[in-house]
């Protein structure tokens, strides 16, 4: 019986990794995960940071940002403060998942079910991937703006590139197309349509600011035209098309930050998802290993030390808490998909009358295709696990002096609850909704940004201004920005240069 | 089907970023490498500094909220509450409010942003784009120590040097060669003397022939053992090694004129003159003169924190750092630096004697001759007849320091890149 166990002891080798790979791959086709093909790569503690520094990507472009980001990562590392990120998984075809050599094989083994099986079939098969990344092209697509980005940095210098991805990186949550897909992307077509793109903008630019009326009628219709003629939400791309002065290597910068946004968008909706859809197939297929006796007793105890520890959701009031762990919830709300279908109760019954009582893995299934955190959330967070992580509601509200406690765990509260928790994860709550509202086309050339309120928040008047600032190193012209209530009252303005 | 890549080797890719770090922030790091001198001993200088950078100046901004407006928040562990429940509103500061994550790089928190730069980097930033003068020169051109080295065998030498085991091989290698001749006449005079017994030669040619084999066996014992020519000796040469030790004098006078804040800026000084040769030199041994009217060789604490008083004559401690150098510090095995801090004072009838001394004895055997002056108002005799030397000597340098924060530009200049 003990001949068949893979391996013994912590000491991994390439050859252990390839056999595991092999068995967690078989069992993972066993439950039809949808997989791209994995590419596993090795990669020392040090080079882990360094990735995590670079926004997760293996090769992005260099920038000063990620120096910080790598510093304050390598201190906290080696002063013990933090674990690092077992491993770092690329939405990109094959499926690139890091593996760092510090560990064992246990949490190798760990590492290639959570990441080349559960992440990778997230990728390849969630609505939201499968619609505005191109993962074919992604690898492609960063070595050519890595490449574009320090071949501007020879010609123009270090500092002309910095200031120009400085400011796109302020406005880089503004770069996204929410309703609108992008094309896919690919390298050789991305270099030819960027030489001709550079010319084609620049007519475009200049058109839209030619100070010499081509004839009287037109100029008149311009003049009762707003421009835009609707809000833009994309202010990123509404630069590259329209920024008066910008040169075009500068609008091809732009493009490159605002494509890269858009890839990241996505994951950015899908935490939850992603990483309960990762966690509950790197518990289930650990154990199937270990039902076939393929790991022996300290693999598994490691593992779920690993596991227990990944899930944890301090309360509220610990010194640990630090908001909700995506990973709990996620992986909690996944396996109650699973037990809701097999052995549902009778609150189940009437809480999920459609899913109850049917094979589960299809089930689930559809819920990973088809769903990003709002909705799923709104859609499978059940009364048992409100129960389960004890959740509860409450209103901070400033027109009153004490918050209010508006639902708990219990009859009246889940719908409640449920609707709070799903709009948290609602990511046009979270950032500030502002859009390009006018351009001053033919007088001061002024840009005007309106910011609707959600709930009353305020915007942060010291970042906002330090935003703007950004925003005028790429228009040139000043910058306005009106933050208004939801029925349109003038709360604040911003003005840069300051009015 | 899964493929699997070792990138561990190539490593160090996070420095890129990180110098580019460093270099947006170079402002902050020189600033803090300036001001971590001062706190420092000489030769504890020399190790990683912390940089704290303000938050502030590294902050990068995005749109975000702040406290207020109507917020709901969904949070776990509910041990206590019931519907409708108030809760005094906790202080802003840890408020549990953004449980939905906002994490600011900005806003409230002012944890300023800390940067270890590595005792190479400190160091790097220190010396930027400073040289010695003809520092070069005399590593390059003016090598003037040797040492020598082993370099095979020769065929000439004196006994003492003769290799046993060389000189023997060539000795068995010449027998060889100069017995096989013998031998094969040997063999050749044996077969004859055979042949001649078989067909019964007369007595006289048998003899003949037994002479014969005799001749050649003598001569095959008489081929030397060993000959001069097989003699071969250990072979030595020299090259040159350029002197890898430097010496460093710190002269500065301690009447009763020099104060503690000038004090303060000689060693702000010296500091900078160690360190800067320690990159150079893999030793440097440091030599503290301190003098008043008589000059005296004191340890470090001495010269910096010892009180005297009296009046100033520099020659005293020129001659005995002539002294000095002389009788330890020969010139062609160190690289002599001086640097002298003083507040210009001396006895007027002293400053012929300090210029011909430093002319003719001491500018001729040292490397570079630094003379700072802490002196805020007019300068005395001293500086003139310094001033001088300086015209005509390329190795001699001074400045005038007034304050503190003249240090550093001063220094660079005393050491600036010479171009050309």
């Amino acid at each position: 019986m003990t001949d068949k166990i893979l391996s013994t002891g912590s000491e991994w080798t390439f050859d252990l990794i390839a056999d595991y790979d092999r068995e967690i791959g078989n069992l993972a086709r066993d439950y039809k995960l949808d997989t791209y093909p994995n590419q596993i790569e090795m990669i020392s503690a040090e080079q882990m940071i360094d990735a995590y520094a670079s926004t997760g990507m293996p090769i992005n472009y260099t920038h000063w940002s990620f120096g910080k980001r790598f510093v304050s990562v390598e201190k906290s590392y080696q002063r013990g403060h933090m674990g690092l990120a077992y491993e770092l998984v690329i939405n990109s075809n094959p499926c690139v998942s890091y593996l760092m050599e510090e560990n064992t094989m246990t949490m190798q083994a760990l590492v290639i079910a959570h990441a080349c099986y559960g992440h990778n079939s997230f990728f390849k098969s969630n609505y939201l991937f499968k619609m505005w990344t191109s993962a074919d092209a992604i690898i492609d697509y960063l070595m050519f703006a890595k490449h574009y980005i320090s071949e501007c940095e020879e010609r123009h210098g270090i500092v002309a590139v910095e200031s120009i991805l400085d400011a796109c990186h302020a406005l880089m949550n503004y770069g996204v197309d929410r309703y609108k897909h992008p094309a896919p992307l690919s390298l050789q077509e991305e270099k030819i349509r960027q030489q001709n793109r550079e010319n084609y903008l620049q007519s475009e630019v200049n058109e839209l600011w030619r100070t010499v009326p081509k004839s009287k009628n037109l100029a008149e219709t311009k003049q009762t035209q707003q421009f835009p003629a609707e809000p833009q939400e994309n202010i990123l791309y509404f630069i590259e098309k329209h920024a008066p002065l910008l040169a075009p290597w500068q609008r091809e910068i732009v493009r490159i930050v605002r494509k890269i946004a858009q890839y990241f968008y996505p994951q950015k909706q899908t935490k939850v998802m992603n990483e309960g859809w990762a966690c509950f197939w790197h518990y289930r297929l650990l154990h199937d290993l270990y039902d076939a006796k393929l790991v022996t007793d300290e693999f598994m105890l490691e593992f779920l030390q690993t596991h227990t520890s990944v899930i944890a959701q301090p309360a509220y009031n610990s010194p640990h808490f630090s908001g909700l762990n995506p990973y709990t919830l996620g992986y909690h709300m996944m396996q109650d998909i699973r037990r809701i279908a097999e052995n549902p109760t009778e609150e189940d019954k009437r809480w999920f009358p459609q899913h109850a009582n049917t094979d589960w893995l299809p089930t689930l299934d559809t819920a990973m295709r088809c769903y990003k955190d709002e909705s799923f959330i709104a859609q499978f967070l059940s009364p048992k696990l409100i129960r389960d992580l004890k959740l509860f509601h409450m209103l901070d509200d400033e027109r009153h002096p004490s918050l209010h406690i508006g639902a708990i765990h219990n009859e009246e509260g889940y719908q409640r609850i449920r609707e709070a928790l799903s709009s948290q994860y609602n990511l046009s709550h979270n950032e500030p909704d502002i859009q390009v509202f006018l351009v001053d086309v033919n007088g001061s050339r002024d840009l005007t940004l309106h910011h609707t309120q959600y709930q009353n928040m305020p915007l942060h008047p010291h970042t906002t201004n330090e935003v703007l600032k950004h925003l005028h190193t790429l228009w040139q012209f000043p910058v306005n920005l009106k933050s208004l209530t939801s029925d349109g009252q003038t709360v604040t303005e911003f003005h840069c240069p300051p009015k | 089907m899964t493929q699997f890549i070792d990138r561990r080797s190539t490593r160090h890719k996070g420095t890129v970023n990180r110098r580019r770090f460093m270099l947006r922030y170079q402002d902050h790091l020189k600033k803090a490498v300036f001001d971590a001198v001062g706190k420092r001993s000489i030769t504890g200088i020399d190790q990683g500094e912390q940089v704290i950078i303000p938050k502030k100046d590294i902050a990068e901004p995005m749109f975000q909220h702040t406290t207020g407006g109507m917020r709901h928040i969904v949070l776990p562990g509910n041990d206590q509450y019931i519907t409708g429940d108030k809760i005094e509103r906790p202080e802003q500061q840890n408020g549990q409010g953004s449980g939905a994550g906002d994490p600011s790089n900005e806003g409230e928190g002012s944890d300023d942003f800390i940067f270890e730069l590595t005792r190479e980097e400190f160091l790097e930033y220190y010396f930027d784009g400073l040289e010695l003068p003809d520092l070069v020169k005399k590593e390059l051109a003016q090598i003037n120590t040797f040492k020598t080295i082993r370099a095979g065998y020769s065929t000439t030498g004196i006994p003492t040097n003769i290799n046993v085991q060389r000189s023997m091989r060539q000795a068995l290698g010449r027998k060889m060669a100069v017995n096989a001749l013998f031998k094969r006449r040997l063999e050749a005079a044996e077969q004859n003397y055979l042949y001649l017994k078989t067909i019964d030669s007369d007595r006289l040619t048998l003899e003949q022939a037994l002479n014969e084999i005799e001749l050649i066996k003598k001569k095959i014992v008489t081929v030397p053992f060993i000959d001069t020519i097989d003699l071969r000796y250990n072979n030595r040469i020299k090259i040159p090694a350029p002197a890898t030790n430097a010496v460093m004098f710190c002269v500065m006078d301690v009447s009763g004129s020099m104060d503690e804040i000038k004090k303060d800026i000689a060693k702000r000084f010296f500091i900078l003159l160690y360190l800067f040769l320690k990159r150079s030199y893999s030793k440097i041994e440091l030599i503290f003169i301190r003098h008043h009217t008589s000059a005296k060789e004191v340890s470090e604490q001495d010269f910096f924190y010892s009180r005297e008083t009296g009046g100033t004559v520099v020659s005293s401690a020129l001659e005995l750092l002539h002294q000095t150098i002389e009788t330890r510090y020969n010139p062609s095995a160190w690289n002599v630096y001086v640097a002298q801090a003083s507040d210009g004072d001396n006895w007027n009838a002293d400053t012929p004697h300090c210029t011909d001394l430093l002319r003719q004895k001491i500018i001729p055997l040292v490397q570079y001759f630094s003379y700072i002056e802490i002196m805020p108002r007019h300068h005395q005799s001293l500086w003139e007849g310094y001033a001088q030397l300086a015209a005509q000597h390329p190795n001699f340098a001074m400045q005038n320091i007034d304050q503190i924060s003249d240090i550093y530009p001063v220094f660079r200049e005393l050491f600036k890149r010479k171009t050309a």
